[in-house]
């Protein structure tokens, strides 16, 4: 008697977990992609795992504490891994409606996947969508910063260059205007070398360069 | 060697002194920035991949002799002889000229806009590269964070990142949009940045030019370098420089091989002519040409080979990850364990199951993957910058670094491009004196540099991506083309080509040989018009049509083909004849003038005239 109740059992769990049943969700599992060496073989011992995982979920469920782990079905496991599962009530003939089940797998997802040591990539609800993870926006976000310490950098720079050039003009108006003799020290120079102050140590501020001078006299044909 | 009659002084010198360079490096480090600029990076590779790889180089270096050395030289020498930015130049050669001084500046002032544009864009990316993860690795997850926001998982990450993110931008040129604010302080901080560097011209410019222009050629060695290292790096350069002859035989690499080598040069901008005035009349200018020519081009090859062996990883990246899903498709429908099939086995594995199960296979999205697909997938200007080179940099370990070090080298080449192009501007302006003598020239510098960040700012509108397009398509080819094909005729027939060869032989201590002659006199001019008519009959061949970024497009995300609306054909046409509007209005109030003088004068004496 007791044999034929067992099959009997057997039979219906049979038909409640299917591929494709109704309330039945299928999950697929990348374990090397994930792991690569440190990859774990998928065993009977993991498929109890799983079942406590979704059975202590389905248990944060108002009306479902009662859950037991004999609750959840698996099946078609395949080499991929990847198998199918439904949740029964307790009367043991009728499965829990999809919705419940999506909702406590969402509300416990990360649980679910540390217990495996997995993310929501590699441990794969189809047909529960997951939670992303919210944006990390900081309060400034850091091109803001950057900007601001390049753009202060740029203004003390410009404002730097500009009262040395205010300095640099009062100091040359401050000096006579004496430069009046230059005309005649450059007609010994090269040609007409047009407006360059022969006087190499005067207050011109560095525009002229011996060295590029000399080399131009290297050209001079005479 | 003939003793060469000294030519007589340019007018104006005597008197206030003009600046110099402090030495040689300068100014050949500022001439050498200006010309080496963004297109090198993000047009010659595009062109050297789409026109036959290594075949491409003929018409390059053909263009390169025959056009781009000679009138280089051209420049240069009116430039370093007549010791005025181009206004002045172009007034002393002949009154009837002046308009292409003018036009020269109007359109260094056009480009400017939309150059510093894009380089707030690049600063844009610059500062976004500080952190890790890249904010263009991952599309935002929508309201309800179920899945990532729609556009950008009909695109992709970067493409969102670039076409949403950054620019904000509309469906159609119509839609103006508003102002993107980001952007607008991006643009006002790149203005702040080229008015520190030309705040007192050359003084300046010549310090700024030694970080700007060396730190590009540093950044691209280490690319090179890192390049060479990553896998799938040959597959991308044999690929670039495979040479196929047979597409020589298409007109069109000639002509886009010439203006590549014209426009890669900044000619025609008076640019060359402004750095050139500041220089010792007793320069070499001869081999200054020659060696900032082949500079140019020697960095755009160089720049070729760091950019495709990083877009060869890239294209390995994609095939290979193209194979990934493949095979991830094909283990998840038919439950095979984990990895059991490599990316080998996978075609006798396709065919297999075929053969086996076609409905089941049938079902799958598979595509097919080839390396040459990606391969061909190059892109040229903003493009590559912004989308292909931003995902490549993804892949790669250490990516926030390979990012900042890009962009960064990005924006130093743009701004020693910049510099010359600020100096076009205010070289000219300040010869002139536009301003009265006691104004300094802070002050003007400051000035022009406002005057461009506010017109600069309708590219930040939402729709201001398709401006800058249009800018970049309408405002600069045409004029410089007519503007240079001015300047060759004007130096060689109106200035004189015995006048010019005196000076040079003066400058330099040799006169120009047979070549230059030869190149000066015929081959230039010949093969400017052949462009310049080649590019109009091209350009009215063509619809006037731009490609829309609209998530509504039923083939998103491919840009949607539209056509201009009627104003904005009123606007590219003004853009393409305003700055060469100038010279023939310059020519007309000469010869008014002209004759408004000799009719004064005929009152004045009346009868002494063979009239």
């Amino acid at each position: 008697m007791l044999w034929l109740l067992f099959f009997l059992v057997t039979a219906i769990h049979a038909e409640l977990c299917q591929p494709g049943a109704e309330n039945a969700f299928k999950v697929r599992l990348s374990i090397r992609t994930a792991l690569g060496d440190k990859a774990y073989a998928w065993d009977t011992n993991e498929e109890y795992l799983f079942k406590a995982m979704v059975a202590f979920s389905m248990r944060k469920v108002p009306n479902r504490e009662a859950t037991e782990i004999s609750h959840v079905l698996l099946c078609n496991v395949t080499q991929r891994v990847s198998f199918w599962f439904v949740v029964i009530d307790p009367s043991k003939n009728h499965t829990l409606p999809a919705v419940e089940v999506q909702s406590a797998i969402r509300k416990n997802r990360n649980r679910i996947n540390n217990a495996f040591s997995l993310n929501d990539q590699t441990l794969e609800f189809l047909k529960i969508p997951s939670t992303l993870a919210p944006p990390t926006d900081p309060s400034v976000p850091i091109w803001i910063i950057i900007f601001g310490v390049i753009f202060c950098i740029v203004i003390v720079a410009i404002t730097l260059l500009i009262l040395s050039g205010i300095r640099q003009r009062r100091r040359k108006n401050k000096e006579p205007s004496g430069v009046d003799d230059t005309e005649d020290k450059c007609e010994n120079m090269i040609t007409i070398e047009n407006g360059i102050p022969c006087d190499p140590l005067d207050m011109k501020g560095g525009h002229i360069n011996e060295a590029f001078m000399t080399e131009d006299e290297r050209l001079t044909p005479l | 060697m003939a003793h060469a009659p000294e030519p007589a002084p340019a007018s104006g010198d005597l008197g206030d002194e003009r600046p110099k360079w402090n030495n040689k490096a300068q100014y050949l480090l500022s001439c050498i920035g200006f010309a080496v600029g963004l297109g090198n990076i993000w047009r010659f590779p595009y062109l050297c991949q789409t026109y036959g790889g290594g075949a491409f180089l003929i018409p390059y270096v053909i263009a390169l002799v025959f056009e781009g050395i000679p009138l280089f030289h051209v420049e240069l020498a009116i430039g370093q002889r007549l010791r005025k930015g181009s206004i002045g130049v172009w007034t002393a050669i002949s009154p009837y000229l002046s308009g292409l001084g003018l036009g020269c500046v109007t359109l260094s002032f056009l480009v400017s806009l939309y150059y510093n544009t894009i380089l707030a864009w690049v600063l844009w990316y610059f500062l976004n590269s500080f952190q890790h993860p890249l904010p263009w690795s991952s599309c935002p997850p929508d309201l309800n964070r179920t899945g990532f926001v729609e556009e950008c998982q009909g695109s992709s990450a970067v493409s969102y990142f670039w076409y949403r993110q950054t620019l904000n931008i509309t469906a159609d040129i119509n839609d103006s949009g508003s102002i993107q604010w980001r952007l607008l302080i991006c643009l006002a901080a790149c203005w702040a940045v080229v008015y520190m560097c030309v705040i007192r011209g050359i003084e300046t410019t010549g310090k700024a030019i030694y970080f700007t222009a060396s730190f590009p050629y540093l950044v691209l060695t280490i690319f090179l370098i890192r390049g060479l290292t990553l896998p799938g790096a040959t597959k991308g350069l044999i690929y670039l420089f495979t040479p196929k002859m047979q597409i020589l035989q298409n007109p069109r690499v000639w002509l886009d091989a010439a203006t590549q080598i014209f426009f890669s040069l900044s000619l025609a901008f008076g640019g060359h002519i402004a750095f050139a005035s500041y220089n010792s009349p007793r320069n070499d200018c001869r081999k200054d040409a020659v060696v900032i020519a082949l500079v140019n081009s020697m960095t755009s090859l160089y720049a070729s080979i760091a950019v495709f062996s990083i877009l060869g990883f890239k294209a390995t990246n994609s095939y290979e990850h193209c194979l990934d899903r493949n095979i991830l498709s094909l283990i998840n429908e038919f439950d095979f364990p984990e990895q059991s099939i490599s990316r080998d086995d996978y075609p006798a594995v396709l065919m297999h199951l075929t053969t086996t199960q076609p409905r089941r296979v049938a079902r799958l999205p598979l595509k097919a993957c080839h390396l040459e697909d990606f391969l061909d997938k190059s892109a040229s200007g903003p493009g590559l910058a912004f989308i292909v080179f931003t995902e490549a940099v993804l892949h790669m370990p250490g990516a926030p670094g390979w990012a900042v070090l890009f962009f960064g080298m990005l924006f130093t080449l743009g701004l020693s491009s910049m510099f010359g192009n600020m100096e076009a501007i205010i070289t000219p302006l300040l010869d002139k004196g536009v301003l009265p003598r006691w104004v300094p020239k802070e002050a003007l510098t400051g000035l022009v540099c406002l005057a461009c960040f506010l017109s600069a700012t309708c590219f930040t509108l939402q729709s201001g991506n398709y401006w800058l397009e249009i800018f970049d398509n309408f405002a600069a080819p045409l004029n410089l083309l007519i503007f240079a094909f001015l300047e060759v005729v004007g130096v060689v027939y109106v200035y004189g080509m015995k006048r010019f060869c005196d000076d040079i032989a003066w400058m330099t201590g040799r006169r120009p040989g047979p070549y230059w002659w030869l190149t000066w006199r015929v081959i230039s001019p010949l093969l400017l018009l052949t462009i310049f008519v080649a590019y109009v009959t091209l350009l009215a061949w063509k619809p006037l049509s731009y490609r829309a970024w609209n998530p509504q497009y039923e083939l998103f995300p491919s840009r949607q083909e539209k056509l201009y609306p009627g104003w904005v054909r009123a606007a590219c046409v003004l853009l393409s004849l305003l700055p060469v509007l100038w010279v023939p209005m310059a020519a007309l109030a000469q010869l008014l003038t002209w004759r408004k003088r000799t009719w004064r004068d005929r009152q004045v004496r009346p009868d002494t005239d063979t009239h």
